[in-house]
């Protein structure tokens, strides 16, 4: 067993209470007018509940609360962390409920979903949560029975002291548990008695989503709620001139309509206030559809804006960032970034002597690579509810960094951060758009100048044309090749608008002995910022198109080729700051090349390879595709991910085979291109998405065995779909696709 | 504005409406049966699927007018107990990721299975196309159809 220090406070900020009513106590279902409880809820709900730490509380019939602390956006963190908090406790997960936490940052550390780290970083603490619960439950056992702690067992929420033949149940023991110190240290369990952890259990909301429960945003109803809608400059690099709104004031249902901006000029913001647009039209009525009409009836004037500035804390370094003035073109884009190709640029690692390997070279291969802009399309439009009074604010939504998003808001509204209060809701998708909260700052201002609660909700084609887009990449790759086909030199010169994707201490780095990565960035007045994978969603994608083009001029097999590099990256690294392990590298290699029969080809079938690791994680793919009448359908993708300990595989599982059809949609169709500033794609009719019919057929995903603590799934699992997709259809056509989407240039899908 | 009788999930309801509001408003804003998602508003996304006289169609496009006295049936009314074999099929899989689109996937794969019990693949995807999923729960979707399709 392991031991662990306890940092959690007493009663964290709950109190032990007793439920008058039968609901649930807390949280976002006070705010909805049918609340309905699943089955479990209404047939366990216990008269009193027992508060033994802030992430859990167990009722006097044994039933268990667990708070989930992070918001839920589909990587089922809502059923998978409390798990970790169940198995620790030692009880049977069928008598847990959970309930989403609000947000609190006192009692709960880091809420907020990015960068797949929820249950890496999660783990210590959930753990520990429950240990120590568990230790409490024990001493309160001790001490009723008066008999030594260290000889009473546990097991499915039940208490054991062998000698004594005496046994209690959780429920029995909570409330003189509630009142037993918090330990200072407790151990964990031992890997291998892990009972929950490493089973498939069900998503904790699957009921509530297939019979259309209100879980998100946008079904949060409140009595006398008004509703609103946004206009925003119709192109980047616009802003407001002049409002008349006599029309739209006119139409029926409409309460008021005012500019509101956001993010002051002279505001210094965080790292995650990215805005799209500071200023904008809001429009405030009875309904939805109401107001939709009257925005119609606006008559707004815009006008172009000038070089500024806006100055930024990113996370304590002091930024000054200039937004240019001027309307943006995707062609000039191209343009732009095909000119940084012969340009000197920043070098961010250099090993060796690459210049003289590639004098010396016996081959050399080049190509460059391209990907646009991308627009999230979160299949819920951004929205957030507001209630702002001069006592108090109160905020629900969907919401990926509440704890970051409260000091804005707290700025903005000029308020303490204690009496802001927001609460999350389930995310209908996020992928790293709703990082970016400027909509819950224009619902916060709307609601206090129309002293109401508010829904604030985009439209398709505002949530499309205000995005936060993933920025525009390139990169151009060489590899030189000796006389006996050996890759001596490689070099990468990475860029984007307006930010470098380049992750320069990654494979092949360390496995190459003259090795550069050189990045350039362009700038721009496109609002970016993350997107699922972040700058690997493109390294990972054309990386490893690059790495397939490359073992084919040296003649070898694509996976051993990228072996031999990890072999060598183990042995005898190159340099010092290389981030992965070659050797679990190397094993999601090994697996995928067992379970997709990568060495039993059949005909008819074309076959591409990928592998990549990024957020702690490790994941290789190979995607299967046949031709229909030159269609690419992909028939099969194996995937392999080593991301340590899986703590609900099926769960998982879910996660890689959405990031796999995300990786291929992306790949074939994914684009925001923009003309003098207006983004030229406004709704699912012109930006296209990967629908049912171009899905792959069947998805497997294996996971590499071990007992290294969790790492991340939710972005890991995308970047290698893309360049596997890409090489696949390399088989298939003999042609190699640079420039995503691939969609452009297969004649059947343009 | 005009009054309008409208029958849902076998209720029948008054609305005061403009008689060009889409069905979708007036079931998320007035009625507050919300489990109809908005998603695109212009029948390209498949969120906003319910069923009128059992065939699956796009709420965001569909006039609250011309539904009057016509069986409207949401997510909410699909069964009284969360039962319904496509429901079950969605659970037994565990369908959902966000599960923002999934009321629209249900609906759809209902109407598609009382048309068609025993859909081949293709009819599957024939009839799945217009629903996105953003988080691309398509394979699981798909089997979770083919099972409910075994189970009627």
């Amino acid at each position: 067993m392991t031991s662990i220090k306890t940092s959690l406070g007493r009663r964290s900020f709950l109190k032990v209470s007793v439920l008058s009513s039968g609901g649930l106590m807390l949280g976002f279902n006070s705010l909805l007018s049918c609340t309905a409880k699943t089955e479990k809820e209404v047939q366990a709900l216990p008269k009193e509940w027992f508060e033994l730490n802030g992430y859990l509380k167990i009722g006097e019939n044994g039933v268990v609360s667990i708070m989930s602390p992070n918001p839920e956006g589909g990587q089922n963190v809502k059923t998978s962390m409390p798990m970790i908090v169940a198995e620790e406790l030692d009880v049977a997960w069928e008598n847990v409920i959970v309930e989403q936490a609000p947000l609190n940052t006192a009692a709960f550390s880091r809420q907020f979903i990015g960068g797949s780290q929820a249950i890496r970083q999660g783990w210590k603490t959930l753990r520990m949560a429950g240990a120590t619960a568990r230790q409490m439950l024990r001493e309160a056992a001790a001490q009723t029975w008066q008999v030594s702690a260290e000889e009473i067992t546990t097991a499915g929420g039940v208490l054991y002291h062998k000698n004594s033949g005496k046994s209690a149940g959780y429920g029995e023991m909570a409330s003189a548990a509630a009142k037993i110190e918090v330990p200072e240290e407790v151990k964990l369990k031992d890997k291998k008695d892990f009972k929950i952890i490493g089973t498939s259990q069900k998503n904790v909301d699957g009921k509530k989503i297939v019979t259309g429960k209100p879980l998100f945003g946008m079904d949060i109803y409140r009595e006398g709620m008004l509703y609103a809608m946004i206009v925003h400059p119709p192109a980047f690099g616009m802003k407001l001139k002049s409002v008349d709104d006599t029309a739209a004031r006119a139409m029926p249902g409409i309460k008021d309509i005012f500019t509101v901006k956001s993010m002051e000029d002279d505001y210094e913001r965080l790292f995650f206030d990215t805005c799209t647009f500071p200023e904008v039209v809001a429009v405030i009525g009875t309904g939805t559809w109401e107001v939709m009409n009257a925005k119609k009836e606006l008559k707004i004037e815009w006008e172009p804006f000038s070089e500024h500035t806006i100055s930024r804390d990113a996370f304590g370094q002091k930024q000054t960032i200039t937004i240019p003035s001027g309307l943006e073109s995707t062609a000039t884009h191209l343009s732009k970034m095909a000119e940084m190709k012969d340009k000197q640029v920043t070098v961010a690692r250099k090993d060796g002597n690459p210049e003289e390997a590639f004098k010396n070279a016996a081959q050399i291969i080049e190509r460059t690579y391209t990907a646009p802009f991308l627009a999230h399309n979160c299949m819920e439009p951004m929205n957030f509810f507001a209630h702002v009074t001069p006592e108090k604010a109160e905020l629900a939504g969907p919401l990926q960094k509440p704890e970051l998003t409260e000091k804005t808001l707290a700025a903005r509204l000029g308020m303490p951060v204690e009496k802001i209060d927001i609460q999350m809701t389930r995310l209908g998708g996020g992928f790293g758009r709703r990082s970016y909260a400027h909509f819950l700052l224009e619902a916060a201002l709307i609601s206090q100048k129309v002293e109401a609660p508010v829904k604030l909700i985009y439209s398709r084609e505002d949530d499309m044309t205000s995005g936060i887009y993933r920025p525009a990449y390139s990169a151009t790759y060489r590899a030189a090749l000796d006389e006996q086909n050996n890759l001596i030199a490689f070099h990468v010169k990475a860029g984007g608008i307006p930010e470098s994707p380049l992750e320069e201490n990654r494979f092949p780095a360390g496995a190459v002995d003259n090795y550069l990565a050189e990045e350039w960035t362009i700038n721009s007045n496109l609002t970016t910022g993350s997107f699922r994978a972040p700058r690997s969603n493109f390294m990972g994608a054309v990386e490893q198109s690059f790495l397939d083009e490359v073992a084919e001029a040296a003649g070898k097999d694509p996976i051993e080729f990228r072996l031999e590099l990890l072999d060598r990256a183990a042995k005898n690294p190159v340099g010092e700051n290389n981030d992965y392990d070659p050797g679990r590298y190397a094993g999601v290699l090994q697996l995928v090349r067992e379970k997709s029969d990568w060495n039993s080809p059949v005909t008819g079938v074309h076959r591409g390879v990928s592998a990549y690791f990024c957020h702690n994680s490790y994941v290789a793919q190979v995607i299967d595709l046949t031709l229909e009448k030159d269609k690419p359908v992909i028939e099969r993708v194996c995937c392999a991910v080593d991301c340590g300990i899986v703590v609900n595989p099926d769960a998982a599982t879910n996660l890689a085979e959405g990031a796999i059809v995300d990786g291929i949609g992306n790949a074939l169709f994914g684009a925001m291109t923009f003309k003098e500033g207006v983004p030229e794609k406004n709704n699912f009719h012109n930006y296209r998405m990967i629908r049912h019919g171009e899905a792959p057929k069947s998805i497997d995903v294996h996971f590499a065995q071990n007992d290294l603590d969790p790492t991340g799934m939710g972005e890991p699992t995308f970047p290698p779909a893309l360049s596997a997709l890409a090489n696949a259809l390399y088989k298939a056509s003999g042609k190699r696709y640079y420039h995503q989407p691939f969609m452009a240039e297969i004649p059947s899908e343009g | 504005m005009a009054t309008i009788n409208l029958s849902i999930n076998g209720n029948k309801y008054v609305v005061d409406a403009d008689p060009k509001t889409p069905l979708l408003w007036v079931l998320r804003d007035k009625l507050n049966l919300s489990g109809t998602k908005y998603g695109c508003g212009i029948a390209q996304c498949g969120a906003c699927t319910i069923l009128l006289d059992g065939d699956a169609v796009r709420s965001c496009q569909l006039a609250v007018s011309v539904v009057e006295n016509k069986k409207i049936t949401t997510i909410e009314g699909l069964s009284e107990n969360g039962d319904h074999p496509i429901q079950k099929a969605w659970l037994e899989y565990d369908v959902p990721q966000c599960g923002y689109c999934q009321a629209g996937q249900i609906m759809s794969a209902v109407s598609l299975l009382e048309r068609n019990p025993k859909p081949t693949d293709e009819e599957i995807d024939s009839a799945m196309n217009g629903n996105l999923c953003r988080c691309g729960a398509y394979v699981r979707i798909k089997a979770a159809i083919k099972s409910a399709s075994n189970s009627i």
